[in-house]
């Protein structure tokens, strides 16, 4: 036993939770929400020095430390560079940021709701393939098209995201087996559809759908700029409606503030009137809607068409942005951002200094890693036990 | 054998739960110690038992310092500790669980016979009248603690502690267990008893310390201090101890449960044919010992718990097969036996928590949004109303002490119009400031009008607030008695199941 815990007393003598989970507003509460991804950002770029020594290995063994303190300030200079420096580096950080944030907001919305959300990569495949569907078969008119195959993908998203709801909720199936499963089934189901008359494109044997039309592809962002290489598209300000919409729901709404009592202790939320079979299906009818938005902005905005693996890791990247982002609206779009702008800068440092991209990859591995070690933090960087006691536990996660 | 603390003080972050505190234990003596909840007895009894770490002070024995690190010098040392919630594996005999870390052996395996023959004499020297070889699962609480206590009797302690330890008895086992208290007194060792209630503390202590906000505020001779001085010096001000109300005036049957019987999953009976009835404008207190069936017949009148037969209803609308909404919405107000587990959000804030259970109505929300304005505007006016200590309405209620958690709810719960209010435990691990305040709150309601339905464990409340006292016993109702035509030896042994008045009716 040592005296780290917090105690347990007081300032009253029964322990404030009998099953010692922590609730949301504990892991959000404002310093904490604040200093701990700032400070795991800024242990993720101190141990990302050491990677950029060793990705430099020849300075390394001649001993050319200055050399090596060249390359370590010029990749870090590069990301802010390649991420936010002209029109070029804002719209790939904006192409980076668009999936992650309404995959993000699918795992924050169910984070709120107590439960964890891994399908995201299925609810954006399954998503993304019912918007481009409507993509190809279609040749206008775009106001029609557009909303349509849009509509479409987030239909998708739901239809995939209920399942796992429904299985918790009447079946007590675990979310994260069932959405992991889900994740394999809806991969499989893309690679079939891919192959079938339906979506393969003419004279290909390869899984690729056909092309989005014109007139179903999502408009750019910057084209009003007429540079064609701004791939950037609305999607984004979809995203950006999406976080909105999440904050509105969970702030504004009886919904939302039945979800967060969900979330933060079900035995009241059922003592209180409420139904958490209803919240924790309607949870996740949300999360599908958000992440088939997610696909949808892909395949019809970035991609232009569907293949196997259009949807990547976004999914599970999504969960380290909710994390991130403390599940909360401005977070997670924050969250978002940072870790586009990371994959946005990373090739740019990849260019010009010859780390490889993949520091991004251990970076963000990193931010995630601290996040979920407060107490690693907190060891440190010495700070109270107050700002880091509380760890992304999940209500849904054992339960 | 003397132990002292002197100048103990032990700050967590934003509180410092034992500020500057003194205290010595001596051989033969029992000492009470008493303080409302929050008051700091825990984290010092923890702090004596090596579990935390002063941050100031120090722990002498017979004058000579000691550093306890860990529970185990503190063992050593010879302090024992009986914890309010036991450590024992109830699929373990009781000699087992006894011997439990100190087992004697006999080359590789367990020397049953020795272990037995050590719980044998132990139980024969304190009368604690032990079955080296029952299991602890099939016995009756009473006898758990006293597995507890010869645990703690064989590693050799000096001085025992005792954590709330009438908390899960009967009256009888109360009397059984200070008899042992007695005993062990006798035999040279130092007794420490912390509670919170008074007149347990004044039957059997030769000294009363209290605690105050972490500081000793007062030690009481208890031949010279009564019951009402000690509640003043817990306090820090005058408390009545007796609930103010006048004779009930009982109107029409209000709630009517009718035969109802419940089971759990495994189908085992939780409430067995249960009959009563709860009148406008009376009190009816429900008592018996913990696990007797009250939680579950609580949670099936309000809806959270399946019925599997019989009926419920309030004024004649029938609420067998009502959903907590439902119950809700037919004016019946429900504060919940365990405020952490369902009563309250502790993450959301006071104004949130003070509309948990009537967010959905006109008054709060309109459409699907919520209307935060009236929320804020309605916990501004209840925290006022009912003396919520609380820095704002912001503040999130996992924070509050026991006492204001508990009148977050009773605001809620209480302040609208009500046919029916059933609080269970309504004043569990609040201190004596918050008791006073609510019981006149629930006195309140019955004045008013509405039915009142009082489920508590101590039998002191009941007997306190009831007009009529309904004994539970194994789930079924074994006294349906006037609370004036009855007292508490006699409500004692309906809840110990020694009488049972379906028996004598039939007999």
């Amino acid at each position: 036993m040592t005296d780290v815990q917090s105690p347990p007393d007081a300032p009253t003598d029964s322990p404030s939770d009998p099953n010692g989970k922590r609730g949301l507003r504990d892991r959000i509460d404002t310093t904490n929400a604040i200093t701990l991804p700032l400070l795991a950002f800024i242990s993720a770029l101190v141990i990302g020095t050491i990677v950029i020594a060793f990705s430099d290995i020849d300075k390394l063994q001649d001993g050319d430390f200055g050399g090596i303190l060249t390359t370590i300030k010029d990749a870090y200079l590069a990301l802010p560079d390649g991420a936010f420096n002209g029109w070029r580096p804002i719209n790939e950080t904006i192409v980076s940021t668009t999936p992650l944030l309404l995959a993000g907001l699918a795992v924050a919305i169910t984070f709120r709701a107590g439960l964890f959300n891994i399908g995201g990569t299925g609810q954006m495949l399954v998503g993304g393939m019912c918007s481009v569907y409507v993509g190809f078969s279609m040749n206008g008119p775009s106001i029609i098209q557009i909303p349509l195959a849009v509509g479409a993908g987030m239909l998708g998203g739901i239809i995939w995201g209920i399942i796992p709801g429904i299985l918790k909720a009447r079946a007590g199936v675990h979310e994260v087996i069932s959405t992991i499963m889900l994740n394999f089934i809806a991969g499989s189901l893309v690679l079939y559809f891919l192959k079938t008359d339906l979506f393969v494109r003419e004279g290909r044997s390869d899984p690729i759908s056909k092309l989005v039309t014109p007139e179903g592809t999502l408009p750019k962002l910057f084209a009003f700029l007429d540079r064609p290489e701004l791939r950037a598209h609305i999607g984004f300000l979809f995203a950006l409606a999406a976080a909105f919409f999440f904050w509105w729901l969970i702030e504004k709404t009886k919904l939302g503030f039945e979800i967060r009592a969900e979330g933060a202790n079900s035995n009241a939320a059922q003592y209180a009137g409420m139904k958490p079979a209803f919240l924790i299906i309607t949870s996740f009818a949300v999360a599908g809607g958000f992440a088939g938005l997610a696909g949808a902005s892909e395949v019809l905005g970035t991609q232009g068409r569907a293949t196997q693996g259009f949807a990547g890791d976004i999914g599970f990247d999504a969960i380290a942005v909710a994390l991130l982002g403390r599940s909360t609206p401005v977070g997670t779009v924050l969250a978002a951002l940072l870790f586009g702008a990371l994959q946005a800068g990373g090739q740019r440092m990849q260019v010009e200094t010859g780390v490889p991209v993949d520091l991004v990859l251990i970076l963000r591995a990193l931010i995630i890693l601290f996040i979920a070690a407060p107490l690693l933090m907190k060891a440190i960087w010495r700070i109270s036990a107050k700002g880091a006691s509380s760890g992304p536990s999940f209500g849904g996660w054992g339960s | 054998m003397e132990l002292e603390l002197r100048g103990i003080t032990k700050r967590f972050p934003g509180v410092v739960a034992n500020d500057n505190v003194n205290l010595t234990i001596r051989s033969g003596e029992v000492l009470a110690l008493v303080g409302e909840n929050g008051a700091g007895k825990s984290t010092l009894m923890n702090i004596l038992y090596g579990l935390y770490h002063a941050d100031e002070g120090d722990i002498y024995i017979d004058g000579t310092p000691v550093k306890f690190e860990t529970s185990g010098d503190a063992i050593a040392a010879g302090i024992g500790m009986v914890h309010q919630h036991f450590m024992l594996v109830p699929v373990f005999t009781v000699a087992e669980n006894v011997v439990l870390g100190i087992e004697p052996t006999r080359g590789l395996s367990l020397d049953r016979a020795k272990a037995a023959a050590e719980v044998e004499r132990i139980s024969d020297e304190y009368s604690l009248g032990l079955e080296p070889d029952a299991l602890i699962e099939n016995l009756p609480v009473g006898i758990q603690q006293r597995v507890e206590i010869s645990k703690v009797l064989l590693r050799d302690a000096e001085i025992v502690v005792f954590d709330e330890p009438t908390a899960v008895l009967t009256p009888q086992e109360i009397d059984d267990f200070f008899r042992i208290v007695e005993a062990l007194k006798a035999s040279g060792r130092g007794i420490v008893f912390i509670t919170h209630k008074l007149t347990e503390a004044l039957r059997v202590a030769d000294r009363i310390s209290v605690l105050r906000r972490g500081q000793t505020v007062g030690e009481a001779d208890p031949s010279e201090i009564d019951e009402v001085g000690l509640a003043e010096l817990m306090v820090g001000r005058p408390v009545q101890l007796v609930v103010d109300k006048s004779p009930a005036e009982p109107g029409a049957s209000t709630l009517q449960v009718n035969d109802l019987h419940v089971v759990d999953a495994s189908g085992r009976t939780l409430v067995d044919h249960t009959t009563f009835d709860v009148r406008a404008g009376e009190i009816v207190g429900i008592a018996g010992v913990q696990g007797n069936g009250q939680t579950e017949l609580v949670e099936a009148i309000t809806g959270l718990r399946e019925i599997l037969s019989g009926t419920v209803s309030v004024d004649g609308i029938d609420l067998t097969d009502a959903s907590p909404r439902d119950v809700h919405l037919a004016a019946v107000a429900h504060v919940p036996e365990d405020r952490q587990r369902s009563g309250l959000v502790s993450e959301f804030s006071v104004a949130e928590n003070l509309v948990l259970t009537r967010y959905h109505s006109d008054e709060f929300s309109s459409g699907v949004t919520m209307n935060w304005s009236r929320v804020r505007e309605n916990a501004r006016e209840l925290v006022e109303q009912y003396d919520v200590r609380t820095p704002s309405i912001d503040t999130s209620a996992g924070t509050l002490s026991g006492g204001n958690q508990q009148k977050v709810i009773v605001a809620r719960e209480l302040s609208r119009d009500l046919r029916l209010v059933i609080a269970s435990q309504p004043t569990r691990g609040v201190d004596v400031g918050s008791i006073e305040y609510i019981h006149a709150q629930v006195v309140a309601a019955r004045d008013e009008g509405a039915a009142v339905m009082v489920v508590s464990t101590e039998l002191d409340e009941v007997m306190a607030l009831a007009d009529r006292v309904i004994v539970l016993y194994r789930g079924r109702v074994v006294a349906d008695l006037d609370r004036d035509a009855t007292n508490h030896n006699e409500v004692g042994l309906y809840m110990a199941g020694a009488l049972d008045q379906n028996e004598q009716a039939s007999a």
